[in-house]
């Protein structure tokens, strides 16, 4: 079904579930939406618990969740053709200025489910772009194999503990690229440390950030307060700030 | 220069609008980011005398037509709420714009506790939430149900604040037979001033799953399909208690809105859920088309309309009137 948005949960079938690791799956749902990359969508089973997921597509509709609780827990128990309702899409995106040619995106674990799309909507406006991806140990990696079959891309992978790519963070991937100035945006999704981390190598180096921040989230659509960071509703004004 | 100043309590509002309970007021920031959007004065989220964690979700959706929520009064407790106050108080303060704290609690005298802890930030005004539908089943029939346990709430918290000079707001519920015998008690008790309405009960089904949608299978709903009940609740409470200041809260959306519930008897104008219908920038939005239909009727003041409802006009004939039914 195609849907320009949903504003009250709605049930959609499972069409596809993928393995990306040892405790992520993607899910392939049999709906369209009208959303970019960046926004997100609340995820429902009826009488247990609605959670927000990144869109990592939105034609089909496709999430990856990692399974670190109950609500996660009982998605991994799913099965095609299996249904989950889904209101939104919701909030602010990642908005690439036409002038960013040189684009760094960088993800810390499910952080990349946004990004990928992004890639591939950078790489049809012919943008250089160099997509970072850490994790803490290599089979938490995720989607580096997508990227990596992405044209014109360079992938640069990095692990804290050496077992894959780069030995260290992120930020320690980026920095080499900000010294060398072949970087004019940083739009990155991940846990808040990394994203503090980088906001603060941005300003060291000028380089404007797009960051996907996390919160807990309840109404979605701007008034509980819930998500509050830093006098922004992230559900509304974000997860995307600038 | 018209004029929509106007004076509650001790204080002037530099516009009417005041951020309702519960939308936005989770952070000292959000309440200051409300100030700067245009509100006369800023209600924070109702806290209790602990933390609470408040409902699974979904706790808020917009089914249609308004929305629905049981957020489950989520708050970091009073002595947490009661910092978080203090910090909105300084960024508020050069702003002009008074900060009410709201409470709510299991029993009368939890209520005289909880605001002798809030007292201690100093907050402008206490709004005494005794009118939330979304807890029955922890602490029985919401306070506003009847006028004795209305009057009790009021005056514990009255009590609790003797010495402050904190003036005391008590916020109604409009699912009651009627909303007029419980706004003489909360007065008769020392309310200060009274706030009306909280949300109006309401549950919502998923037809496909055949079950509740919200997490506490009912909620509160809010948003202009409530305005009539706030409009006639409002009404009901001026001509029972007409020198009592009246926030009139439900529905409103637009300026015209605003004139309404200000005809109807409301002091100053509680915005909630237009926040979301019309975005942060709604106040903004409200306050323009309310001056511009002021000036276009040339009226100079807003405090020339309050309770233009209950002024009706006299006439020296009474009209025909309908016939009476004939059988067929
Ligand atoms: C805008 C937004 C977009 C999101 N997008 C995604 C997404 O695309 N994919 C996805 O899987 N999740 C995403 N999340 C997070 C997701 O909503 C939560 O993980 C969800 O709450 C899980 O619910 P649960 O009941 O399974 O676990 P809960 O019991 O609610 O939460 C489990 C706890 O585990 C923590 N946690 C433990 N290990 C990890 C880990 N390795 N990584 C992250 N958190 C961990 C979480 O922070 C959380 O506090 C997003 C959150 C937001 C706000
Ligand atoms: C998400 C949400 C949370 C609310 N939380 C509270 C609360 O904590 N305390 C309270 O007194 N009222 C609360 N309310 C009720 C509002 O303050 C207001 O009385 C009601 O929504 C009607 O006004 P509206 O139609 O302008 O939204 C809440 C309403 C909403 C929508
Ligand atoms: S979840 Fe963002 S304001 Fe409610």
């Amino acid at each position: 079904m195609k849907y320009q948005s949903l504003a009250l949960p709605t049930a959609v079938k499972i069409a596809e579930i993928r393995q990306d690791n040892y405790r992520t799956k993607t899910f392939v749902l049999e709906a369209q939406l009208d959303a970019y990359p960046g926004q997100f969508v609340m995820a429902w089973l009826p009488r247990f618990d609605e959670k927000p997921f990144s869109l990592v597509n939105a034609n089909p509709v496709t999430l990856m969740i990692t399974n670190v609780g109950p609500f996660s827990r009982l998605m991994h128990e799913k099965q095609p053709g299996d249904r989950v309702w889904l209101r939104g899409p919701f909030g602010q995106g990642f908005q690439v200025p036409a002038a960013h040619k040189k684009v760094a995106l960088v993800g810390g674990g499910y952080g990349v489910a946004p990004l990928y799309w992004l890639a591939r909507t950078q790489i049809d406006q012919a943008a250089q772009v160099t997509a970072i991806i850490g994790a803490r140990t290599a089979v938490d990696l995720l989607y580096a194999e997508h990227f990596a079959t992405l044209p014109e891309l360079v992938t640069c992978i990095a692990t804290e503990d050496n077992t894959a790519g780069l030995s260290g963070r992120v930020t320690d991937a980026l920095r080499p690229l900000l010294e060398e100035g072949v970087v004019d945006g940083i739009y990155a999704c991940g846990p808040h440390g990394m994203l503090a981390a980088l906001q603060k190598l941005g300003q060291q180096y000028g380089v404007p950030c797009q960051l996907s921040w996390e919160a807990y989230m309840r109404c979605g659509i701007g008034i509980c307060g819930a998500c509050e960071h830093e006098g922004h509703v992230l559900c509304l004004d974000g997860p995307v700030l600038k | 220069m018209t004029n929509i100043s106007i004076d509650f309590l001790n204080f002037t509002f530099a516009t009417p609008f005041v951020l309702a309970s519960g939308i936005w007021g989770t952070t000292a920031s959000l309440l200051e980011r409300a100030a700067r959007a245009g509100c006369g004065a800023v209600t924070a989220k109702s806290c209790g005398p602990g933390p609470r964690a408040g409902h699974v979700n979904p706790s808020c959706v917009d089914w249609g037509h308004g929305l629905l929520n049981a957020i489950g009064l989520a708050n970091p407790g009073a002595a947490a709420e009661a910092e978080l106050l203090a910090n909105a108080k300084t960024q508020l303060a050069s702003l002009g714009v008074p900060l009410i704290a709201s409470i709510f609690a299991g029993t009368a005298e939890e209520f005289g506790v909880v605001a002798r802890i809030v007292a201690q930030a100093k907050p402008d005004m206490l709004e005494v939430n005794i009118s939330c539908p979304n807890v029955h089943s922890e602490f029985g029939e919401p306070f506003a149900g009847n006028p004795t346990s209305t009057a009790e709430v009021t005056a514990q918290v009255k009590q609790a604040l003797v010495g402050t000079g904190i003036p005391v707001i008590v916020k109604l519920a409009p699912n009651v037979p009627s909303v007029a015998r419980i706004a003489r008690a909360a007065v008769e008790a020392g309310a200060d001033a009274l706030c009306a309405i909280n949300t109006m009960p309401g549950l919502i089904l998923d037809i496909e799953s055949g079950q509740t949608i919200l997490a506490n299978r009912s909620g509160g709903l809010s948003g202009s399909m409530l305005k009539p009940i706030a409009l006639k609740c409002v009404y009901d409470i001026h001509k029972a208690c007409p020198t009592t200041p009246i926030i009139g809260t439900g529905g409103v959306t637009t300026g015209q809105d605003a004139i309404e519930m200000i005809m109807a008897g409301a002091t100053t104008v509680g915005i909630g859920s237009a926040i979301y219908y019309r975005g942060p920038a709604a106040i903004q939005q409200i306050k323009a088309e309310m001056i511009a239909w002021l000036e276009a009727h040339q009226i100079a003041d807003l405090n020339s309309l309050r309770s233009l409802a209950h002024h009706e006009p006299l006439f020296s004939t009474v009209p025909t009137g309908a016939p009476v039914p004939a059988a067929h």
